[in-house]
């Protein structure tokens, strides 16, 4: 009976050693690590409350966001935005487009020796305006804008 | 299964020219069949790409993204040797992992 007792103090400790370990993300396989997805800023309806939900409605306009894009895209389904942010310390970029039916297009986190830089091709519903929200290590949040025109929406592609 | 990503690093100096393209529908669940029924969305929410195992950039998507989504990153200091990975998962539950290490 002590035997038992003995053992199962001591496999209740080795768990209890574990679980620590567990919650401190340090057991986790990798393929979980991305966060997850911030399902109210991207299933917001409008570029208010999509603006609202991912926190950063006091943006301030920056030129150091320097967004490239056709400014006339004849079809809607694959239009190649560049962005590149010069503002040090960048962590985060948003890719917003006012007029689509979900504004927030990808939001991507940057860390270590990853450049604030990306490439990406959207679908743009109409002619609208894009908006680079981006994000830096003290918390705030910067913006800068451009106009592209469509003249095939993107939607059914 | 989902098709493999295609990941190609091309370094030119200090930094590296990261490109990924993602083999995926990316149905925005507004597109109708012939029949007029409306295709349900599937799409990529979530992605990595981690440098020698460690992640580097954190992506989330939504169905605004074009299909077979190519993305292009840039980073610093990668050399020779390095592995990239870059693991995706979508809306349906899907995930698919690939990596390359860099020539």
């Amino acid at each position: 009976m002590l035997e038992l007792r003995r053992r199962l103090l001591k496999g209740g400790l080795s768990a209890a050693a574990i679980t620590p370990w567990l919650g401190g993300g340090l057991l986790v396989p990798t393929t979980v690590l991305a966060a997850e997805w911030q399902k109210p800023a991207f299933a917001a309806r409008t570029i208010n409350d999509a603006l609202k939900a991912y926190g950063s409605t006091s943006a301030a306009e920056s030129r150091d966001i320097v967004i490239s894009a056709p400014e006339i895209a004849e079809n809607g389904a694959k239009v190649e935005v560049e962005v590149r942010c010069n503002i040090p310390n960048t962590r985060s970029l948003a890719i917003f487009a006012d007029k689509n039916p979900m504004p927030l297009c990808s939001a991507i986190e940057f860390s270590g020796p990853a450049l604030p830089y990306v490439r990406e091709q959207l679908k743009l519903s109409e002619t609208t305006r894009i908006r680079v929200v981006a994000k830096t290590g003290d918390g705030k949040s910067h913006v800068a804008f451009r106009e592209i025109k469509v003249t095939l929406g993107g939607c059914g592609g | 299964m989902a098709d493999p990503i295609k990941i190609r690093a091309q370094i030119q100096g200090d930094v590296t020219d990261i490109r990924v393209l993602m083999q995926h529908p990316m149905e925005t669940g507004q597109r109708k069949d012939d029949k007029g029924q409306t295709l349900p969305a599937h799409f990529i929410q979530t992605f990595t790409v981690s440098l020698n195992g460690k992640p580097i950039i954190d992506g989330q998507l939504n169905t605004s993204i074009s299909r077979n989504p190519l993305f292009t990153f840039q980073a610093r200091g990668i050399k020779a040797g390095d592995r990239l990975s870059v693991t995706w998962t979508d809306n349906a539950g899907e995930t698919r992992q690939d990596d390359i290490t860099v020539a």
